[in-house]
């Protein structure tokens, strides 16, 4: 954990780490565990039972026409299906599959790089891309990012893959423009990494070392040039992002007519020491502690992710996700402990916000749970949810998750409008 | 720490344990909102820095004024603290005396005093700075006033004599004219004002009170808080600027038999204390930096035009008062934050 600086004038700068370590493989696991979203308008089939036999690369999905759908990362039957609720409520069922050791490939995925196939095979791929912006007529995509660095702190998982898979990444770049017609593409890696970069046949650019200029809004900002509005996602400006695993999953599915089944992670352990490894999507956060030799203890944190924005996991029995580009495992002594002391206003996350919101107001309102005041007079929506404001708060207010309540109660109220009309 | 009425941090995030078959006994993970880092800063330490910046000029009236002077500062601590601690276990609260913000408005107010003051006058003092000063609007980092000049203000009003330092130090002898400099000014002229050098004054050979005299050990322990970011130097270096400004452009422009030159009025009464260790105060002060300009710079102004043409002698607590009162309307000056859609425009 970086500490306030002595010389506390200073802004105190969190460099991203830019030091790529080698990946090691990991054994296919004994069983893997995969978190099948429900459907949010309540349809569930009933298509997956206990018992099926899954193959390696089989879409499962709970009704055959089902949006929602997991990968299986390895061969063998699902042991058990139980429901489980995810961050902010979402609905999930958490599918075990008992591994046999053996893959055994399901050939359902065609070689032929269309939108369809993406919808169909890549939402759950490494890296989490979401191609549904490019299927909603609603959006008008004109430009893809490939995020090559890293979004949080400690994580080069996807700096890994600009380094050493490039030709995959330009694989995928070759699919990608083919399947959405987007001409316009850009890749954003540190600058370490400009040369590896040139051969995705991607536009490189070079993105700044300190967080959070890897953040999709400040990428925008930054290297695109274009500001996008309060409450907007990137995808309503026109800008499609992707991280370089992703791209790289997409070019070797496209090659070799087998969707990737498996995921970089960074571990980093209690003592800071840092581990690449890539392991099949679902691994028990255990194997993979166990196999970079950490032994987390009582009262610890295991943080998927990384230490900014990543989600403390609450058992060791979750399944390395396909987002999870990290696994962080804090000590309680190094943890952020929270308070409900009051804001004394001494204005240090006014100063660090890197779009400028008056954080100091903006934590009163969402207290106060004035939500749509919040939004409305205190740029609730401008956030771009950094964590910055709550790691330098020095009465150590909950400000991060005091504005994702916030949103969060915006869109059930939203929600709940919509359905009235 | 008790919660809010009705606040319920785990319904927030319902993250519910998974039933993951074939379960082994394993360790209890702490579950929490991202971040998971934090920069380490804390109020108590900002406090206690506060407190070591301002033993220089502590010690150095302590070492004028001799036991006097330590037992204002001490009974200001002492009873600042009490307060606090009373009015968190009247109104059921957790203590928050630990945090030392009561501790910095006994000691802010102490330095304020003259070493003569009698000890009810401290005791009523620091009620006021604690209870009207800050309790009563929520405690600490509610306060719209600062409460050790909100207490000093009341003090000055009501008990006159107390803080005629001329009269109140009128028994000691250490070397130099005990003669409270702003009052030489304000009754006899820059004639009168003229006997005290710069020099002089700026090494604290100045009657006035326990902590606000020594302006070498005030701009130290000043320089000491802003480099390591415990205050916003915007405010305090506007604050300066804004009494040299307005000082000098009333000694040209003005009757400089009447008006002193600026570094009179940095060097005298509570400037610099003002404005390192009052004007400041996290809760009473903007957090923007134009607003932080303005605050510092229009509570110069003030300052010494009440000094100048107003009816007080010393104008720190009623300019900065002011101000306070103007922080909530001048913070609204804002940069506009990135992204955001101004309707219209």
């Amino acid at each position: 954990m970086i500490k306030r600086s002595f010389w506390g004038l200073a802004k105190p700068r969190l460099n991203y780490s830019v030091t790529v370590g080698a990946v090691e493989e990991l054994p296919v696991p004994s069983k893997v565990i995969l978190l099948l979203k429900e459907p949010q308008n309540g349809g569930r089939g009933n298509g997956l039972k206990v018992g099926d036999s899954v193959k390696t690369g089989q879409r499962l999905s709970a009704s055959p026409e089902g949006a929602e759908y997991v990968i299986s990362s390895v061969t063998g039957t699902i042991s058990d299906i139980a429901p489980y609720v995810g961050m902010l409520g979402q609905k999930c069922k958490a599918i075990t599959i008992d591994a046999s050791g053996q893959d055994d490939w399901d050939d359902s995925f065609s070689k032929e790089p269309t939108l369809d196939a993406a919808l169909k095979f890549f939402e759950y791929a490494p890296g989490n891309p979401s191609f549904k912006a490019f299927a909603d007529p609603e959006k008008s995509i004109g430009t893809i990012v490939i995020n090559g660095m890293d979004q949080d702190l400690l994580l080069t998982a996807n700096q890994y893959v600009v380094q050493n898979e490039a030709a995959d990444i330009k694989g995928g770049v070759d699919a990608l423009k083919k399947m959405t017609g987007v001409d316009r593409i850009v890749i954003t890696v540190p600058e370490n990494l400009v040369q590896q970069a040139s051969n995705t046949g991607a536009d490189v650019r070079s993105v700044n070392a300190t967080y959070p200029s890897s953040l999709p809004h400040m990428i925008m900002k930054d290297v695109l040039g274009q500001v996008v509005l309060a409450g907007d996602t990137v995808e309503d400006a026109g800008v499609a992002f992707m991280c370089a695993e992703a791209m790289a999953a997409l070019g070797t599915a496209f090659q070799t007519g087998r969707p990737r089944v498996t995921k970089i992670v960074t571990v980093v352990g209690k003592d800071g020491k840092t581990t690449n490894v890539r392991t099949r999507i679902g691994t028990p956060l255990k194997d993979v502690l166990q196999a970079c030799n950490v032994s987390p203890n009582d009262r610890d944190r295991i943080i998927m992710g990384g230490p900014m924005t990543g989600a403390a996991a609450h058992s060791e029995e979750l399944g390395v996700e396909p987002g999870t580009d990290g696994i962080v495992v804090q000590d309680e002594a190094n943890s952020a402990q929270v308070t409900d002391y009051p804001c004394i206003n001494c204005g240090e996350c006014v100063r660090i916000c890197p779009v400028k919101i008056p954080v100091n107001m903006l934590v009163r309102f969402l207290e106060g749970r004035f939500y749509e005041d919040a939004r409305a007079l205190y740029d609730l929506d401008c956030c771009i949810e950094c964590g910055l404001c709550s790691y330098v708060c020095i009465s150590r207010i909950p400000i991060f998750q005091y504005i994702k309540l916030g949103k969060y109660e915006l869109s059930l109220i939203e929600i709940a409008e919509a359905a009235n009309e | 720490m008790s919660s809010k009425k009705g606040f319920i941090p785990h319904d927030l995030f319902p993250w519910k344990p998974a039933k993951v078959s074939g379960k082994a006994p394993q360790e209890k993970l702490i579950v929490a909102h991202a971040p998971h880092w934090h920069d380490g800063s804390k109020i108590s330490t900002k406090n206690y820095n506060i407190m070591i910046a301002a033993l220089p000029a502590v010690l150095f009236g302590i070492s004028q004024y001799g036991a006097p002077a330590l037992g204002v500062i001490a009974l200001a601590m002492g009873s600042a603290m009490v307060w606090e601690l009373i009015m968190n276990l009247a109104m059921g609260k957790p203590w928050s005396i630990g945090d030392a913000s009561a501790a910095v408005t006994g000691l802010l107010l102490g330095m304020l005093m003259p070493a003569t003051a009698p000890w009810w006058v401290i005791a009523l003092g620091t009620f006021i700075a604690i209870m009207v000063g800050k309790q009563i609007f929520g405690g600490i980092g509610f306060n719209p006033l600062n409460p050790p000049l909100l207490a000093l203000a009341m003090l000055v009003i009501s008990f006159k004599g107390v803080f005629d330092f001329d009269e109140a130090l009128r028994h000691y002898d250490i070397g130099f004219a005990m003669a409270y400099p702003l009052g030489q000014l304000k009754y006899f002229g820059t004639a009168a004002a003229g006997k005290f050098s710069v020099g002089d004054l700026f090494m604290g050979k100045q009657a006035g009170a326990v902590g606000s005299t020594f302006g070498l050990g005030l701009i130290a322990g000043g320089i000491y808080l802003m480099v390591r970011g415990y205050i916003r130097w915007e405010i305090s270096l506007s604050f300066l600027a804004g009494v040299f400004v307005t000082a000098l452009l009333f000694n040209i422009l003005g009757d400089s038999t009447k008006y002193a030159g600026p570094f009179f009025h940095l060097f005298t009464g509570y400037t610099l204390v003002a404005a390192f260790f009052l004007l400041p105060e996290d809760s009473s002060s903007p957090a923007n930096f134009l607003p932080m300009l303005l605050f510092g710079a229009l509570a110069g102004l003030l300052t010494v035009l009440i000094r100048n043409i107003g009816a007080y002698v010393d104008g720190v607590p009623f300019s900065i008062l002011l101000m306070n009162l103007a922080n909530p309307l001048l913070d609204k000056i804002r940069p506009k934050a990135i992204g955001k859609v101004v309707e219209n425009a």
